[in-house]
């Protein structure tokens, strides 16, 4: 099978959604954040500028724009860049957007994505490394996806245009260069849906996004010590799949949360408190999270790191759930 | 000054004010008796903007509404029955009870969302019209809003945006207090704004806006007729503030109705309470409306009377349909919330 990086596989999906359906605009951003990979926007620039829009600095601005698109018979993905600038779009997104189904008994669909990078990305300090997918997940009327690889990221993305619902694209600027598998004739993948990234008899690590590609590289270590690590990935938060995640903590009884949320109200904090009212006897020990510390994430580069779910705070965690 | 339209269109824009004036009356008592709970806001006194600026719109056009948008939905023709409902919460409502006074929504009449967070529709308006542009089937949206929406960020950036792309909406403010507190000591408009008029806002961002007496239905029809037609033709957003008296039931925080209203107060407001006398004497659009009518012999003043008394019993017996909606399936909060 073909192997692409990250941002290629995402901007192929880009391509053969903007083919597929002229009802889909791009408004702000490039989907690329600070990435030096400027061409492949400017590729995509190229075949379908007039349907990719960029707008002034203004997300409430904007994100309502994309929103009342989106009820009118548009299909818009918004990028909303650094995810903590979701802040200045918060009312169109989670008061407007998240409750206009519902509100209307189901008579307007809102099939708007907002798209966003989360995270510690290396230097963003307090105000540019939010990872606001908790807070949107206590926000019902969204749907939440978090994708972890190449092939997920194309996949995802093409489910969540398609989904007539407001959905949020929590992406991650650390995952954009790694490389992975892509078939060629990669079809969507459905919400609801985790996946087993890797299998292991001892222990579920459960984690999303970026952190899914560190949690991979903390199995391939523990196996050297004959720990043997199943890592889980839901991939979409809303909705959820609990059926995938128990047949996995029925097998090991031993469960890790490995997640950049912050630890309190976490994306971590929520996944356990799941786990533990419908499996408490299935376990065999606590289970452990391993979150961002509550605290606003400072710059320097020691600082940012030791607030982070780090390598060693991971293994850490997995020890302790095995002794 | 009458709007220039034939008389059956004079007399359905009577009938539709009539209409709006007895459906909301009518509210208050069934609130008051605990008929149905939450806040609720009223359209009284604006009725002589709301009736002509929306008959100037196609079937097809979108409108956006806010936390005072009962009006808005009956003079585009919504059913009181099926409004009332929703109000109470039923089964029957428009929006099966999930939306309430605050979100009613009709997309059959281009109501496509109803929010009741202040300048929450500006944005979302500058939506529906960026999808009409793209998709190029000429409907306009028109965003209807207080003055109060102004003081929110999310109005100059959604003016911003609609300007900068040339979109077609048209923002309708409602200043329903023309005479207000700040007005009074010769300041703003209101005691919170400092852009004085408030049409200097929309102008910052080259969008054309004018002022209008939202209590002359002739004027309000004229421009908005002209602005919907310039919009149309993709001449890009317009900003419009029509100035009314703000209705002295609603000075308080929930409604007051110190008197009930019918076609011979036009005549005659000996009857009101002498402290809101006034507003109805020289204020109220309805009567100033109703006097117009029989001054141009339009219609005699038994004729309205007779509109009166029959969209009086409409209404009447709007509220008792209503009322006696179920509620909804308490496992309705339930379902629904994603397509």
């Amino acid at each position: 099978m073909r192997e692409l990086a990250y941002y290629e596989a995402k901007f192929e999906a880009l391509h053969e959604i903007m083919a597929a359906d002229e009802r889909v605009h791009l408004i702000n951003g490039t989907f690329l954040s600070l990435s030096p990979h400027r061409h492949v926007f400017q590729d995509l620039v190229k075949k379908y500028g007039d349907r990719m829009k960029s707008p002034p600095i203004s997300e409430l601005g904007f994100c309502g724009l994309a929103t009342g698109a989106a009820m009118a018979g548009l299909r818009p993905i918004v990028d909303i860049s650094t995810g903590s600038f979701i802040f200045e779009g918060w009312p169109q997104v989670c008061n407007e957007a998240a409750n206009a189904f519902s509100m209307s008994a189901g008579q307007t669909r809102v099939p708007v994505v907002f798209h966003l990078f989360h995270g510690l990305r290396g230097g963003g300090a307090a105000q540019h490394s939010a990872s606001p997918q908790a807070m949107l997940w206590n926000n019902p009327g969204l749907e939440i996806v978090l994708p972890s690889s190449p092939r997920d990221v194309k996949g995802l993305l093409k489910t969540a245009v398609a989904s007539d619902n407001p959905t949020i694209f929590v992406d991650h600027v650390q995952l954009l260069e790694i490389r992975g598998e892509v078939p060629d004739n990669d079809s969507p993948i459905r919400f609801g849906q985790a996946e087993i990234k890797r299998k292991g008899n001892d222990v579920t690590v459960i984690s999303t996004s970026y952190m899914v590609q560190r949690c991979l590289q903390v199995a391939d270590k523990l196996a050297g010590e004959k720990i043997s690590v199943e890592v889980v990935d839901p991939r979409t938060l809303v909705p959820f799949d609990m059926a995938t995640l128990m047949s996995s903590v029925e097998k090991t009884g031993r469960v890790v949360i490995v997640d950049e949320t912050h630890q309190s109200c976490g994306v971590a904090a929520e996944i356990a408190a799941r786990i533990v009212e419908s499996g408490f006897d299935k376990l065999k020990a606590p289970v452990r999270r391993v979150a961002t510390l509550d605290v606003p994430v400072p710059y320097s580069p020691p600082l940012e790191e030791y607030i982070g779910p780090r390598e060693d705070r991971i293994i850490e965690a997995i020890r302790a759930v095995l002794r | 000054m009458l709007p220039k339209v034939a008389r059956d269109t004079l007399l359905d824009f009577c009938r539709r004010m009539f209409v709006i004036r007895h459906f909301e009356e009518s509210l208050v008592p069934l609130h008051d008796k605990g008929v149905f709970g939450g806040h609720y806001h009223l359209y009284i006194g604006q009725e002589a903007t709301g009736v002509p600026a929306l008959s100037c719109l196609r079937a097809d056009d979108y409108l956006f509404t806010t936390h005072r948008n009962h009006g808005h939905l009956l003079a585009r023709g919504a059913d009181p029955k099926k409004l009332c409902a929703e109000i109470l919460g039923r089964a029957d409502g428009y929006n099966k009870g999930k939306g309430g006074s605050f979100h009613t929504v009709v997309p059959s009449l281009g109501f496509l969302h109803t929010s009741a967070v202040v300048a929450g529709i500006i944005p979302l308006a500058t939506g529906t019209a960026y999808a009409s542009k793209a998709l190029k089937n000429g409907r306009i949206t028109v965003c209807l809003f207080g003055d109060g929406a102004l003081e929110e960020g999310a109005a100059p950036e959604a003016f911003n945006l609609a300007s900068l792309w040339k979109l077609p909406v048209l923002f309708l403010c409602e200043n329903n207090g023309k005479y207000g507190a700040g007005r009074a000591t010769g300041a703003a408009q209101s005691s919170t704004m400092a852009a004085h008029p408030l049409t200097d806002l929309p102008k910052a961002y080259k969008v054309p806006a004018q002022q209008v007496d939202g209590l002359d239905s002739g004027t309000v029809h004229a421009t908005i007729s002209r602005a919907v037609e310039e919009i149309r033709r993709g001449e890009g957003p317009q900003f419009i503030e029509a100035q009314t008296v703000r209705w002295p039931g609603s000075e308080s925080n929930w409604p007051v109705v110190l008197q009930n209203t019918n076609a011979s107060l036009a005549w005659d407001v000996n009857a009101v309470p002498e402290k809101v006398r006034e507003w109805y004497r020289s204020c109220d659009p309805l009567l100033i409306y109703t006097r117009e009518l029989v001054e141009a012999q339009q219609a005699t003043r038994e004729e309205i009377a007779a509109i009166d008394r029959k969209v009086k019993a409409e209404i009447d017996e709007a509220v008792k349909v209503a009322v006696s909606s179920p509620y909804p399936k308490p496992e309705e909060a339930a379902k629904d919330y994603f397509a």
